[in-house]
C-alpha cells in the first residue's frame, strides 16, 4: 500500500479524535460518578448511609436531612409502574409478532413507540389536568369501594381520592414505560428459532400454548432484560411525576397519598436549596439515584446481551 | 375427549384476546394523550403565542417568544456539540476499534447511559459548569443536553455504520486510499441517512426535556439571545406555568405542549420513516 507521510498522520489524527470522541462516554459517566459523590461528602459525613437512607426528616431550618421518603417513594412507583406494565407490554409483544396481520404489524409497532417519544413533561401536564381529575373522581372511588374493602390489602385504598398521589404517578409511568419492555420482549420472540415454534405446532399445540410453553421461556431472559430497562426509566423519571405526587415529605402509608420521589425532590428543591448542607443532602439523593438505575441497567443490559448471544 | 380440545382451542382464543386488549390499551393512551394536547392546545394558538413575549404574571395575553428562540438555541447548539462528538465516537467503535474489547465496552455503556435519569445530567453540569460560573446559562443547558444525545448518537451511528458491506471498504483500500479517506467518502457517504436519522431521533429525544434544564438554562421571563445567561425554554415554561396559579398560564402551557409534543412526533416519525426506507432494500 503507498501511503504518503501527509497521510499517515491525518489518519492517525483521525484516528486518535475518534477514539477521543468514543471515550468520551467512559469520561461523563466516571465524571458523573466522581461529581455526584464528591458533592455529596458534607451529606455523606454528617448523616452516614443507614442514618441518610432511613430517616425521614427533611428540615432545611435544622438542618436534618433523611432520605427515606423520597427513596420509597420513588421505589414504590417504580415498582407499582413496572407490575402495571410488564404484563400489558409482554400482550403488545405477543400481539405485535404472532397475532397482528402483517399490514397492522409496522402500524402498530410505531404506535406503541410514539408512546416512548411523547416528552415526559407532557405526560405530566397530561396527568395534572386530566388524568388526575378523572382519577379522583372515577378510578380510585372505584378501587376503594371493592378492592379497599378486602381486608389486609384494603389498607392501601385508603384515605382521600385526591388524584395527586402515589397511585396516579405509577399508573403515569407505566404507560411511559410500556414501550421499553415491549420492544425488547418483540426482539427476543423474533429471536425464537421458528423450528421450535413449527415442531411445537406440528405435535397439535394451539397458537397459546406454542407463546407459553416455547417462545416465552425461550426469551424469557429478554423479558428479564426489558423489565429491567423500564425498571431503570422509571426510577429516573422526572417531570410526569413531579407534577402528580405532590411532593410531601413523608412515609406513604397508603397509595392514594401524596407523596415524594428522589426525582421530584431533585427537581423542586435543588435551585432554592440556600445551604451547603441542603444541596449536598440532594446530591447525596441523586448519587443514590445514580448508582440505583445504573446498577438495574447494568443487569439489563447484561440479560438482553445473553439473549443476542444465544 | 371433544370437550378437552374445545378447551384449550377457547383459552388459545381467550389468551390471544388478552393480547389484543394489551395491544389497545397502548394505542388508547397515545391517542388520548395527543387527542387531549390537541383539544386544549389549539385553543392556544395564535400569531401572539409566537410573536409576543410574556406578559407580566397575572395579566392575560402576551405569547412565548422568548421560550420557544430559547428552546431552538439550546437545541442547536446541544446538536452541534453533541452530534460530531457522537458521530465519531460511533466511527471509532465500528471503524479503528471494532475488533477491540473496550469498543464493545464503550457500546455497552452508552446503551446504559441512555437510560440512565436525565435529572442526574443536569445535577452534574450545574456542579461542573453553572456553580464554578456562578449563574445559570445557556450554554450550561446546551451542554447537558449534549451529554444525553452523545450516547444515542453514538450508537446509531455505530449500527449504520455496521450496516455498510465490508467488501465496500476492502474495494477502497484496494485501491490504496488511506483508511480515513474510505471513512470519510466511503463509509460515511454510504451511511449518510442512516447517521442523519440518528441526529434526528436524538434531537427528538432532547427537545423534549425538561429535567436538566431545571438546573442549567433555569429560566428567563424576558427575550433573550445571550447564551452566557438564563435563557427561557419552551419545556421549562410549561413545568412553571402549569404549575402557576393564572387560567391563562394554564392555556398557555397547553399551548406551548402542543408545539412541543408536535414537534418531536414529526421528528420521531421522519426517523421512523427513515428507518423503515432504509431496510425495506
Amino acid at each position: 500500500m503507498i501511503q504518503t507521510g501527509k497521510e499517515k498522520i491525518v489518519n492517525s489524527l483521525f484516528f486518535l479524535i475518534t477514539a477521543v470522541a468514543a471515550f468520551s462516554v467512559v469520561l461523563i459517566t466516571i465524571g458523573i460518578f466522581i461529581v455526584l459523590f464528591k458533592e455529596s461528602i458534607p451529606a455523606i459525613k454528617r448523616f452516614g448511609f443507614f442514618d441518610f437512607i432511613l430517616s425521614s426528616n427533611w428540615d432545611p431550618v435544622k438542618e436534618i436531612f433523611g432520605g427515606a421518603p423520597a427513596l420509597i417513594g420513588t421505589l414504590i412507583t417504580s415498582f407499582l409502574a413496572s407490575l402495571l406494565a410488564v404484563p400489558i407490554a409482554i400482550g403488545i409483544a405477543i400481539f405485535i409478532t404472532e397475532i397482528a396481520p402483517s399490514s397492522l404489524k409496522g402500524l402498530i409497532s410505531i404506535g406503541i413507540e410514539l408512546l416512548a417519544a411523547i416528552p415526559s413533561i407532557i405526560y405530566g401536564m397530561w396527568g395534572l389536568f386530566t388524568l388526575a381529575p378523572i382519577m379522583a373522581k372515577y378510578i380510585e372511588p372505584f378501587l376503594q369501594n371493592t378492592l379497599g374493602k378486602i381486608p389486609l390489602i384494603g389498607v392501601i385504598f385508603h384515605g382521600t381520592p385526591m388524584g395527586i398521589d402515589l397511585f396516579t404517578a405509577s399508573i403515569i409511568l407505566s404507560i411511559m414505560i410500556i414501550p421499553f419492555t415491549a420492544s425488547i420482549t418483540r426482539d427476543a420472540i423474533n429471536l425464537t428459532p421458528s423450528i421450535l415454534k413449527e415442531s411445537a405446532y406440528a405435535m397439535g399445540a394451539t397458537k397459546w400454548e406454542v407463546i407459553k410453553d416455547v417462545i416465552l421461556p425461550y426469551c424469557k431472559l429478554g423479558i428479564l432484560g426489558g423489565i429491567g430497562l423500564s425498571l431503570g426509566r422509571a426510577l429516573g423519571e422526572t417531570m410526569a411525576v413531579a407534577f402528580v405526587l405532590g411532593n410531601v415529605n413523608k412515609l406513604p402509608s397508603s397509595l392514594f397519598e401524596p407523596a415524594t420521589t428522589v426525582t421530584v425532590k431533585l427537581a423542586n428543591e435543588f435551585t432554592e436549596a440556600n445551604k451547603d448542607i441542603h444541596l449536598s443532602a440532594l446530591f447525596y439523593l441523586a448519587l443514590l439515584l445514580f448508582i440505583m438505575s445504573f446498577l438495574i441497567l447494568v443487569l439489563a443490559k447484561f440479560l438482553i446481551l445473553r439473549i443476542r448471544e444465544k | 375427549m371433544i370437550n378437552y380440545f374445545t378447551k384449550r382451542k377457547i383459552i388459545s382464543k381467550i389468551a390471544l384476546l388478552l393480547c389484543f386488549f394489551s395491544a389497545v390499551w397502548g394505542l388508547f393512551w397515545l391517542v388520548f394523550i395527543i387527542f387531549d394536547v390537541l383539544r386544549h392546545g389549539i385553543s392556544a394558538l395564535n400569531l401572539s403565542l409566537f410573536l409576543e413575549d410574556p406578559a407580566p404574571p397575572g395579566v392575560p395575553g402576551g405569547g412565548l417568544r422568548n421560550a420557544i428562540v430559547g428552546q431552538l438555541l439550546i437545541t442547536t447548539f446541544s446538536t452541534l456539540i453533541g452530534v460530531p462528538i457522537g458521530v465519531l465516537g460511533g466511527t471509532f467503535l465500528a471503524e479503528y476499534g471494532r475488533r477491540w474489547k473496550i469498543s464493545k465496552f464503550i457500546s455497552n455503556l452508552s446503551d446504559i447511559m441512555i437510560s440512565v435519569p436525565t435529572i442526574i445530567i443536569g445535577a452534574f453540569v450545574y456542579a461542573i459548569l453553572v456553580r464554578p460560573m456562578g449563574h445559570f446559562s445557556g450554554w450550561a443547558g446546551a451542554l447537558s443536553l449534549a451529554i444525553i444525545m452523545i450516547p444515542v448518537v453514538i450508537r446509531t451511528t455505530e449500527d449504520m455504520l455496521n450496516l455498510i458491506p465490508w467488501t465496500l471498504r476492502e474495494a477502497a483500500f484496494a485501491l490504496g486510499a488511506p483508511y480515513h479517506k474510505v471513512i470519510i467518502h466511503i463509509v460515511y457517504r454510504g451511511a449518510s441517512t442512516g447517521i442523519l436519522t440518528g441526529v434526528i431521533l436524538a434531537v427528538a429525544r432532547v427537545s423534549g426535556e425538561t429535567a436538566p434544564l431545571l438546573f442549567t438554562s433555569f429560566n428567563n421571563p424576558y427575550f433573550s439571545l445571550d447564551m452566557n445567561n438564563p435563557i427561557a425554554s419552551l419545556t421549562i415554561t410549561i413545568f412553571q406555568y402549569a404549575m402557576g396559579p393564572y387560567k391563562d398560564w394554564h392555556i398557555k402551557a397547553w399551548g406551548a405542549s402542543l408545539i412541543t409534543t408536535f414537534f418531536v412526533l414529526c421528528l420521531t416519525l421522519i426517523g421512523r420513516f427513515l428507518i423503515y426506507k432504509r431496510f425495506k432494500h
